[in-house]
């Protein structure tokens, strides 16, 4: 554990005040609570809003998960999860079911998150109106009169054009009929486990200093229209190589010596205990 | 099978630090850090003004650890920063009192108290001095000896004049009626690190991260300006390199009395009014030409910056739709250098699910495409 | 009292100011000003107590010069522009007993999503140019609730065809369009959601005549149609012989002559009037 810098990094007034910031969040779902954002020993972009927040929140009985893009291993993870251990000395784990926090980027766990855990997402773009209106002070405005055409208007200039909506990670979510909210680039898959979930679910964007959250049991819902209804990504017919599933996130690969296309679960823990399961059933 | 691009990663990370410090050191010599506080102020009071921390030595260790990237060496100080509580804050320091070292007008020849020259760069010929490569301690130490000798008979002809408190030109101007007064502004400043920004912004939040920007990012917008891209002609009225004295209140006391506070050091810093003449409209269309002021400070001796900084302050007073360098949004979101670096390499991380998402959008887009021109042929 | 009685639109004292005043112009009370311009701060009265009522189904022609304060009275009607005082009631928003100006910025928004129609003379103030000719249309509808993609497009489908842009073109970005079609299709996302308000602030000013006069035709066919209420601002006292029932002449802000459209022509009282008559003659 690095001794020179406080328990988690920062200064406890620093804490104190992103967990403040935090509170109001929780207390008025989707909304974009501005904070302090501090500067980080990770680049801006890297996930230095996740990573506020997972340090202000975490105490020594915690233990930590963290993903990128589905997976345990990735080097971001690693190295994010090395910074909150070497300055805090908590538990990691790779298990999602054992983690009380779990910080991830672009993924919403396969297994089911329960009541007692924190998921903390980082967001590059907490904005979901920034491409209809440039200027943070309109879009501020338009969130306060809950004037929300832009994002409709997006979505209808995509059918007119593609035939669909032709949205990929990051499809704007409707938190409890109030605010329209950015819900990260996780895969349109992961929309519908925002919605009523057990866990508490934070969002934090560093460079653009923004917190939002959803609070267990919030009605998240993907923007549609009445005829043109929200589609998640399929993978029809297709199943994990490793472990069979043909219900979760794949990864698309290419065998690098036969050319071929396989697939793979992109939640590479939810994976591996899959396989370890059906290898001990198989022992049976 | 080639799933191994993301994974492995904690190997892979020890396996890159360690290349990183071997690059760092392969020559096989260490730079001591105070070898770099003694010969690369440049660099050090760059770091300093676009971290804003005022530590030589913190710099020097920054810059050493980064191998001289000022960029990295930013992240270092900003990052370390973060960690550091807000125990004081100093009283109003008053520019009038800078201890002088430098000080130019471009707007008057003859401005009271004189052009002072000071060290700069401006009237060095930029030819490589092939003397430095043999330049050494002993060599310097003589040079210095000679140079003492020489000021001091100049400090006893004692002509310079009181060097800690010159007249400022603005000050003159506003005496023959050519700058409009203002009145002293004793709000309690913003702290953009400690609070997020929000528009419209106080004119405080604007210097502070004006500031703090990258160098050249400040100075690229502020060149845009003049050149054509923004709506102002600015001269530079007053340019003074110094020092200038910080005090504590005593924490103890209630009302800080100017001689209860303690003095704990002075620090370098540029400071540059710039003149903007604008047109205003008097009585029945008649025009009048008044000068407004542009204000740049930064920590150390940052001159180009400072200046750039005083045009892009002017500018964001005067909110023009027709230029980007006159919207406030455009110029303080962008000129940030752990922000725009951060951003632009975080595209170096995987971008895989999004990428799946994005396929399948994509072959979805074009099923339903061939599905309409099939209806058509149909 | 009939439903017919009760106006459309009614509007009170409206004031508009651009600056702070000060003891000279005497604030709001207009000490010494010339024309509508303080001399002594800056300060311009745009508008200056403009009052006036809109009924169903009628044309109203506001005409004046430049700086009149016509085009401020228009982004003060669509609160595109805060008034500095003054009332406005509009029939469908709460029986047009609550004064708008003092409403929140959401029931002016609903107002202005269900209620009214607005034309801009400067196209790029009214459309969206980086977005579909039908994107720019369903936004209207949108904003006014809409949610089914099917209906908007036949909406906007029949509201093109209605203003004379080839349906081939509606998905084109009206950047790519002329002048007049763009007018066309700012007039097609006004009438949307059939707003019982259309406000058009010098829609053909700029315009060829060609293209004018069938700007103008298609205004008055579609206000025949559609029994739409139309405040119509322009400097061209022709446009507003063509299309105006009634008409108020205003000059430095103020309200300086109302009446018949017909009646101002030919029998104008003011002196400012006669010269704008005469010079049309």
């Amino acid at each position: 554990m690095n001794k020179t810098y406080n328990f988690a990094f920062f200064d406890e007034g620093s804490k104190r005040e992103i967990r403040r910031a935090t509170l109001k969040a929780i207390a008025i779902p989707g909304y974009q609570v501005p904070f302090a954002s501090r500067e980080m020993p990770i680049g801006r972009g890297w996930g230095t809003g996740g990573l506020q927040l997972t340090l202000s929140l975490i105490g020594k009985d915690d233990v930590l998960k963290v993903i990128d893009q589905g997976s345990d291993e990735s080097v971001n993870a690693v190295n994010i999860k090395k910074l909150v251990s070497d300055t805090t000395g908590v538990r990691t784990t790779e298990s999602t079911a054992d983690a009380s926090l779990i910080q991830s980027r672009h993924r919403v766990p396969e297994v089911p998150l329960q009541r007692d855990q924190i998921l903390i997402l980082q967001v590059p773009l907490p904005e979901p109106l920034r491409n209809f209106e440039p200027s943070e002070q309109e879009t501020k405005k338009l969130h306060a009169e809950r004037e929300y055409s832009g994002a409709w208007l997006m979505l209808f200039e995509q059918i007119m054009k593609y035939g669909i909506m032709a949205t990929d990670a990051d499809h704007p979510v409707m938190v409890h009929d109030r605010y329209v909210m950015a819900p990260s680039p996780i895969p349109r898959f992961d929309n519908a486990k925002l919605d009523d979930s057990e866990a508490l679910i934070l969002l934090g964007a560093g460079r653009e200093k923004k917190v939002y959250a959803l609070p267990p049991y919030t009605n998240v819902s993907s923007l549609a229209f009445d005829d043109y209804a929200f589609e998640i990504e399929s993978f029809t017919n297709h199943a994990c190589i490793l472990c069979g599933s043909n219900d979760l996130f794949l990864d698309e690969l290419v065998d690098g010596e036969s050319g071929e296309t396989y697939f793979q679960c992109n939640d590479t823990s939810n994976c591996l205990e899959m396989v370890n399961q059906k290898q001990i059933s198989g022992v049976k | 099978m080639g799933y191994v691009a993301v994974k492995g990663g904690t190997k892979a990370i020890e396996e890159s630090i360690k290349r990183l410090k071997y690059e760092r050191v392969k020559k096989g010599t260490a730079i001591e850090l105070h070898k770099i506080e003694a010969g690369m102020r440049g660099l050090i009071d760059q770091v300093m003004s676009e971290s804003s921390l005022y530590d030589q030595t913190l710099a020097a260790l920054a810059i050493k650890q980064a191998e001289g990237n000022p960029e990295e060496a930013v992240f270092l100080l900003r990052a370390y920063r973060s960690t550091l509580p807000r125990k004081h804050v100093s009283r109003v320091i008053s520019s009038e009192n800078m201890k002088v070292e430098r000080r130019i007008s471009a707007s008057f020849k003859d401005v009271p108290g004189g052009q002072i020259l000071g060290a700069t760069t401006d009237y060095t010929h930029r030819l490589l001095d092939s003397e430095l490569e043999q330049e050494s301690d002993i060599s310097i130490q003589d040079w210095l000896r000679a140079f003492q000798d020489e000021n001091h008979s100049i400090e006893n002809q004692d002509h310079m004049g009181d060097l800690n408190h010159l007249p400022k030109v603005l000050d003159y101007l506003r005496s023959e009626g050519l700058l409009a007064g203002c009145e002293n502004n004793d709000l309690q400043p913003g702290d953009v690190t400690r609070k997020s920004l929000e528009f419209p912004s106080m004119r405080s939040e604007r210097l502070q991260i004006l500031t703090r920007g990258q160098t050249g990012a400040v100075t690229s917008l502020a060149y845009a300006v003049i050149r054509g891209y923004g709506a102002l002609h600015p001269t530079v009225g007053e340019l003074r390199v110094g020092q200038l004295p910080v005090h504590l209140d005593h924490p103890l006391l209630d009302e800080g009395q100017e001689e209860d506070s303690y003095y704990i050091g002075d620090f370098t810093a540029t400071e540059v009014e710039m003149l903007i003449p604008l047109t205003v409209e008097k009585d029945q269309g008649k025009k009048e030409i008044e000068f407004e002021v542009g204000y740049g400070m930064c920590m150390g001796q940052n001159e180009t910056k400072a200046i750039a900084m005083g045009i892009l302050d002017n500018c964001l007073e005067k909110p023009n739709k027709e230029f980007p360098s006159h919207n406030e949004e455009f110029v303080l979101y962008h000129i940030d250098s752990v922000e725009s670096t951060g951003f632009i390499s975080h595209l170096k991380m995987p971008h895989y699910v999004t990428f799946q998402s994005k396929l399948d959008s994509i072959r979805k887009s074009k099923d339903k495409t061939t599905e309409q021109e099939v209806g058509l042929h149909e | 009292m009939s439903v017919l009685e009760v106006p459309v639109l009614s509007v009170k004292q409206l004031n508009k100011q651009y600056g702070n005043g000060c003891s000279t112009c005497n604030y709001m009370k207009l000490g010494k000003v010339t024309k509508n311009y303080c001399h002594e701060c800056g300060t311009v009265y745009a508008c200056r107590g403009v009052t006036f009522d809109l009924h169903h189904g009628e044309v109203l022609g506001i005409v004046g010069e430049s700086g009149s304060g016509k085009s401020t009275l228009m982004k003060s009607l669509y609160f595109d522009e805060e008034v500095t005082d003054g009332d406005m009631y509009v029939a469908g928003f709460e029986d047009g007993k609550k004064n708008l100006f003092m409403e929140s910025a959401q029931k002016k928004r609903f107002v202005r999503n269900h209620l009214m129609g607005k034309v801009y003379q400067n196209p790029i103030l009214g459309l969206k140019m980086n977005f579909s000719s039908i994107g720019n249309i369903a936004e209207k509808l949108i904003s006014a609730g809409n949610r089914h993609v099917g209906s908007m497009e036949t909406r906007g489908a029949e509201l093109l065809e209605a203003v004379n842009i080839p349906i081939h073109r509606m998905k084109e970005e009206p950047r790519n369009f002329s002048g007049g079609m763009q007018q066309r299709v700012q007039i097609a996302k006004a009438l949307s959601n059939n707003p019982p308000i259309l406000l058009l602030d010098e829609v053909t000013t700029g315009l060829d005549l060609s293209v004018q006069a069938s700007v103008l035709d298609l205004i008055k066919g579609l206000q025949r149609d559609l029994n739409i209420s139309i405040v119509l601002v322009s400097h061209d006292l022709g446009v507003i012989r063509m299309l105006a029932d009634r008409t108020l002449v205003m000059l430095e802000g103020k309200v300086i002559e109302q009446g018949l459209t017909d009646q101002i022509l030919e029998d104008p009282q003011h002196s400012y009037t006669q010269q704008l008559v005469h010079s049309l003659l």
